[in-house]
């Protein structure tokens, strides 16, 4: 999937492993992936699949076994503190819990000034206040009742908005989001998606959208990618890859996200418990060789 | 008619506050019949989570039961004394918890699990116990010999499945499942509710099932009811709450949650 050039930020061959053989976890394994300007990736799987791992390689949290991580097509240089602090600055998490990533002793203003405070040396005292509130209002929070107060007088949607204020705050171009919306009340997870969708598409930034609900995915990607036993086992066009299964994993993933149009009771929508284990099974061998079913829509080929 | 198996008339509950009290479940009635999947969907906070708690009378003050009757086959719950209250949980209504892979003792075995509560209530011995551990734990594809290990051995999905095993150990009339398998991925989720469902066939047992995934319960409910602030301002078939939707608040929920599909949530949104 590599469009080489543009890529804001791209993954190279990247692998990550964790203790020792025989007891050697490989949760990640020669995973490839860009992220533009504009434009979503959704990263689907299960829980062990990998996903995590990628979102803390992404953001340097972890060190990558193998492989390389480009920003802007070049490496990143640990020991280069100048270009690691523009890193970071640039490249920004939402977590999946709201409720434990933000300070409760502190207020909401304060969360917003402290990163302008060290990422934008160029503002006066002023200034800053104006631009906590304008980045309140960007994302739909009323500066007046919400800046005094303090997280636990905000509901969840708020708290998940001054998360996403937050990484406006020192001009991120890249957001990775884990579960951004898994801990919301199902009436309040679409207005954060929207206004992710509408952040990326006005401020032109690249989202890494990290979820097991592969119809949020559907709904705020362009692009998608199916991990498994940390390899990406399908990847592509969001349509294309929901439209048109290929591998049978991502098969078993869509057969089994709810749909209220299929019954239990209905005898074709049986999944038996001994073919999800010999899909899994057949998933988890690790697989060099990648089928392109169309010029966006790639699959990695399972073992016979 | 048939009788209802369980029947709740006119349920209030409030949680007793310093200067007002809090409404959490206003005039709810709702029957469940013997066999049925009953649906209770809503968002945080409207009550469903009480309700649930209130039929085994699990729930504990500030909660108060201020009117209303809870029918399980015509006796009524709420004057039960402790010995029968003592016997009437487990026996006659279980309850899988929200993470009830959590509510598993870490320190003992899952054969001690299942003893515990097969002595308690049937005062079976250990090896009788064994052998009701083996059948239960074959029912929901977990190894007999498996009966040995400490809770840490199994995935969430597994010990999801201990619990349910346990909770239909004594044969209960009804199971209440208080969003069962929220915490588990898809896959997971449609193995377990598959096989509750497959069991329910068998074994005849009511299911009071909650969530707010309004997709899972339409494909797993037979009825469903929805509710907004304490009030049940809706009840319908599932098929009906899905395709027909009445209540203003339910096309609400129905709008926001993305379709797999992609078009449904425009439809709804533009109507």
């Amino acid at each position: 999937m590599t469009k080489a050039g543009n890529a804001i930020l791209s993954l190279d061959r990247v692998s990550k492993t964790f203790g020792r053989a025989p007891y050697m976890v490989k949760a990640a394994q020669s995973v490839s992936f860009d992220l533009h300007a504009g434009r979503t990736l959704a990263l689907v799987g299960e829980s062990g699949s990998g996903k995590t791992t990628c979102a803390r390689l992404v953001m340097q949290e972890y060190t990558p076994s193998e492989g390389r991580l480009l920003f802007k097509g070049k490496p990143v240089e640990a020991r280069d503190a100048k270009a690691l602090a523009a890193y970071r600055r640039s490249v920004q998490m939402i977590f999946q819990d709201p409720f434990s990533s933000l300070n409760p002793a502190h207020t909401i203003a304060y969360h917003l000034r402290r990163p302008l405070q060290l990422h934008r040396r160029d503002l006066k005292r002023s200034q800053i206040n104006d631009a906590v509130d304008e980045l309140l209002q960007r994302v739909r929070l009323d500066p007046g009742i919400v800046a005094s107060k303090r997280p636990h007088e905000l509901s969840g949607g708020q708290r998940q908005r001054v998360n996403i204020a937050r990484t406006l705050a020192v001009g991120a171009e890249v957001i990775v989001a884990d579960e951004p919306t898994s801990m919301l009340d199902v009436s309040v997870r679409l207005g954060v998606l929207n206004l992710l969708n509408e952040m990326k598409r006005d401020m032109k930034l690249a989202l890494l959208y990290i979820t097991h609900d592969i119809a949020t995915a559907r709904y705020v990607a362009e692009d998608i990618i199916v991990m498994y036993a940390g390899q990406i086992v399908e990847w592509g066009n969001v349509n294309k890859v929901i439209d048109n299964p290929q591998h049978p994993y991502t098969r078993l993933l869509l057969s089994a996200v709810p749909d209220p149009d299929v019954r239990f009771d209905d005898p074709k929508a049986h999944l038996k418990t001994a073919d999800v284990e010999e899909v899994r099974r057949l998933s988890a061998i690790p697989q060099e060789s990648v089928v392109a079913i169309e010029s966006d829509h790639f699959v990695r080929q399972i073992a016979a | 008619m048939t009788k209802p198996l369980l029947s709740i008339k006119n349920l209030t509950i409030d949680y007793i506050g310093e200067t007002a009290d809090f409404r959490a479940v206003d005039d709810v009635s709702f029957d469940v019949a013997h066999g049925e999947v009953f649906g209770l969907a809503g968002e945080s906070g409207c009550g469903k989570s009480t309700i649930a708690f209130a039929i085994s009378r699990l729930h504990k003050p500030p909660a108060l039961i201020r009117n209303g009757q809870i029918l399980l086959e015509g006796r009524d719950v709420l004057g039960l004394d402790p010995r029968e209250l003592r016997s009437f949980r487990w026996r006659e209504v279980a309850m899988v918890f929200q993470s009830a892979m959590n509510s598993l003792n870490p320190v003992l075995r899952v054969e001690a699990q299942f003893y515990d509560v097969l002595r308690t209530h049937q005062g079976m011995n250990r090896s009788q116990a064994r052998e009701r551990t083996a059948e239960m734990l074959r029912l929901v594809d977990i190894p007999p010999d498996r009966m040995r290990d400490y809770p840490h051995q199994f995935s969430g999905g597994m010990r999801q499945r201990i619990v349910i095993a346990i909770c239909l150990a004594l044969n209960p009339k009804i199971v209440v499942m208080d969003e069962p398998t929220t915490a588990l991925d898809v896959v997971v989720q449609r193995e377990i509710l598959q096989r509750i469902n497959e069991l329910r066939k068998t074994f005849g047992f009511s299911v009071l099932f909650i969530t707010h995934d309004l997709g899972l319960m339409v494909q797993f409910c037979d009825r469903i009811g929805i509710m907004l602030a304490g009030k049940l301002v809706e009840q319908n078939s599932a098929g009906n709450i899905y395709t027909k939707p009445q209540h203003d608040y339910t096309r609400k929920l129905w709008a926001s949650f993305p379709s797999l599909h992609g078009a449904r949530l425009m439809e709804v949104a533009a109507s």
